[in-house]
């Protein structure tokens, strides 16, 4: 049609090209930081024989979730095992864990801000909204380019992932707060800090802990994807099995992810419950 | 009593451009035209007033009135657009954000809300002490005082429950409670009764006097309900389009009422649940002294054309009634006599009633009285006037609509 091709392709790589060379210390620091972080928390779980771990994880679903779930997490940990793909549950669990640790670090600041600034909020809102709409595919691009293959770019394209829900959830949680609620706490005198620390954040926690509940759902789809760029745990099983036409092998790998995604959101999904019962 | 709130030419325009409304108005336009041409809504406009110490000041209107709005810029929820708020001598329009944080513990008892706003997380005991604890009063002090309003608005055995498993009037009293734990003086309520059961809600009412009673607290109390205002308020400021039309007692409002629009509005009250013997007491013409003759006695009554007399001491208290008729019969019996004593069987008793007992009250009085005027005392037995069936009739007929009211209760007398 026209006999010149807007160079994007170009214009996408210099840029990287020229964050990766001044950024690198940054890119560097980064990376040994969720290096560490997954590493700690998977050497630290596998360290454990893995009945111990299969009993501390259905002890806090049922503490979390009530013994119905706490007795679907123990039989489906137990076939885990048996299976043969504990070490791949493990890791994949360490790497949801960082990349949530993240995303609530950093998403929950975020969402807090957003509540608090009308003109933040707006211009947040189009980016999350950009965020959600590109397929998670896509995310594994960047995060390679700037930390090459293996674990770490997957953790970063799971946090970029799982990130918006929170915020948006953090921030729908603090603006529905009864506006009376925080009119009675200025009436009091209270600061901008107690308002948000004793009206706001406890008033908006249901909301916040669906947030974080979603954005674990998200990271965990997210972390079987980013196998496709090397991040190993049960995703690199169910890509083997689909690469080598192993149906069966594909399929164990597959529950495993499901027993998993179970235990994780019966877990996060009973926090906010629990809470409601006992206060 | 001295002023405890002074408002001056206070006004509220909400818009990006406040300043640019209000020089309208003060040009003379009205707030429609404000609204239609700036698109600045006026919430309150040029309002002056006080409220007195430990006095229950009413705010009423129909809502988009203001009222709510001139309260919240009572305690700057809502900042002024222009004008004065003094409270204790300090213009509070001129504190700095964390002067204001400060004033507001100090002087405020913080609010009380229609729909409560009690922090659902917290227990009873908890949300009490939430004031307080913004104050960062430590653990003991804060839950000795919370203990002991929780007494006083006596939701005692209920200080761990929460806010879920307690009724909606129960609840208001935790925002009643959590207000009054502040050691400040100013109290204000946004149509805090609104929400509950007719009965409960004057239940409430009766509560908020009896403790009004004891803690003599300055309270900015917001209504739509006539009656609330009318039960509650000490003095009542009567709201229409973000102006204060008319501030008064209860009677001062019902019995002249300062436009058509505060007249059309208690019209319907019922006016002798309203109007009290102070309002349609007249002046004593005469008193007897026990010293007076019978004979000097008589011609007192007879010289104001009256079929009786009340006797008082020098003290001016009341000491009974004398009926004309007796008091001829008796001067009859004994007119050869030079000297005659007075005889104490011919001085009746007379209860008095007091200035604040209403006409409803004296209209029950006068169906089993037999003689004719009911003296009216202040609490030392100080007579300080009479009520006569007429002012009664007249009083209460004062409205046209009050007509037929007043034929009924006419006829029952």
């Amino acid at each position: 049609m026209f006999n010149f091709r807007i160079p994007i392709n170009d214009w996408v790589t210099k840029i990287v090209e020229y964050l990766e060379r001044e950024l690198a210390p940054i890119f560097d620091g980064f990376s040994s930081l969720i290096l560490f972080m997954v590493d700690s928390l998977k050497d630290g779980m596998l360290f454990l024989p893995p009945l111990v771990l299969i009993i501390i994880i259905t002890a806090i679903t049922w503490y979390m979730a009530g013994w119905r779930n706490s007795i679907i997490a123990f039989l489906g940990l137990l076939l885990s095992e048996n299976i043969g793909l504990w070490e791949a549950f493990v890791e994949t669990l360490a790497l949801v864990l960082s990349a949530e640790i993240l995303v609530v670090l950093v998403g929950l600041p975020l969402g807090i801000m957003a509540a608090r600034n009308d003109r933040f909020n707006a211009i947040l809102r189009p980016i999350l909204d950009f965020m959600q709409t590109m397929p998670a595919f896509v995310y594994l691009i960047p995060a390679v380019m700037f930390f090459g293959l293996g674990l770490v770019p997957g953790v970063v394209a799971t946090f970029v992932f799982a990130l918006p829900p929170l915020i948006r959830l953090t921030n729908l949680g603090i603006r529905q707060v009864p506006v009376e609620l925080v009119e009675a706490a200025d009436a009091f005198g209270a600061t901008e800090m107690q308002k948000l620390m004793k009206v706001q954040m406890p008033v908006a926690k249901p909301t916040i802990l669906a947030g974080i509940n979603q954005s674990i759902m998200l990271g965990l789809s997210m972390v079987v994807i980013a196998a496709m760029i090397g991040a190993g745990g049960l995703g690199e099983d169910v890509l083997r099995g689909i690469q080598r036409l192993q149906v069966g092998q594909g399929f164990e790998a597959g529950l495993v992810v499901v027993i998993l995604a179970i235990i994780l959101d019966r877990i996060t999904a009973g926090f906010g419950v629990r809470k409601k019962k006992t206060g | 009593m001295e002023d405890k709130i002074v408002v001056k030419n206070l006004s509220k325009i909400f818009g990006h451009n406040p300043e640019k409304g209000l020089d309208a108005l003060k040009k003379g336009m009205s707030k429609k035209e404000v609204l239609q041409k700036y698109n600045q809504k006026v919430g309150v406009y040029d309002v002056s007033f006080s409220v007195k110490n430990s006095e229950i000041f009413v705010l009423m209107g129909l809502s988009g009135s203001g009222k709510s709005t001139l309260q919240r810029l009572i305690n700057r929820l809502h900042e002024p657009t222009n004008g004065e708020i003094i409270i204790d001598g300090t213009d509070i329009t001129r504190l700095g954000k964390k002067e204001l944080r400060k004033f507001r513990q100090k002087h405020f008892c913080g609010m009380v809300f229609q729909n409560f706003a009690i922090l659902p997380h917290l227990t009873v005991q908890e949300n009490v002490e939430f004031g307080l604890e913004l104050q960062g009063i430590d653990k003991e002090k804060r839950a000795e005082k919370a203990l002991e309003v929780i007494n006083l608005v006596g939701l005692e055995g209920n200080e761990n429950s929460y806010p879920s498993e307690l009724s909606g009037g129960m609840q208001q009293r935790v925002g009643l409670a959590r207000g009054l734990a502040v050691d400040a003086d100013i109290l204000l309520m946004d149509e805090a009764f609104s929400a509950l059961d007719p009965i409960i809600r004057r239940q409430m009412q009766d509560e908020l006097l009896m403790i009004q009673d004891r803690m003599q607290k300055t309270i900015i109390f917001v209504t739509h309900d006539l009656d609330e205002a009318f039960r509650l308020g000490n003095r009542i400021a009567i709201m229409n389009d973000g102006a204060i039309v008319q501030i008064g007692t209860a009677e001062e409002i019902i019995s002249k009422p300062a436009s058509d629009y505060v007249r059309a509005f208690v019209e319907d009250m019922d006016r002798s649940a309203i109007l009290t013997a102070a309002a349609v007491m007249q002046p004593v013409e005469d008193t007897a002294f026990p010293a007076d003759g019978p004979r000097t006695i008589l011609r007192k009554i007879r010289k104001k054309g009256l079929t009786g007399i009340l006797v008082t001491n020098t003290r001016k208290e009341l000491q009974g009634y004398i009926r004309a008729v007796e008091l001829a019969e008796y001067i009859n019996k004994n007119k050869d006599k030079e000297d005659i004593p007075l005889n104490d069987d011919l001085v009746h008793k007379a209860e008095g009633v007091n200035e604040d007992t209403s006409l409803s009250e004296i209209i029950n009085i006068y169906s089993d009285h037999e003689y004719g005027p009911i003296p009216v005392v202040d609490k030392n037995n100080k007579l300080k006037g009479v009520i006569v069936k007429g002012s009664v009739i007249a009083a209460l007929s004062e409205s046209g609509k009050n007509d037929n009211n007043a034929q009924e209760l006419l006829e029952e007398v």
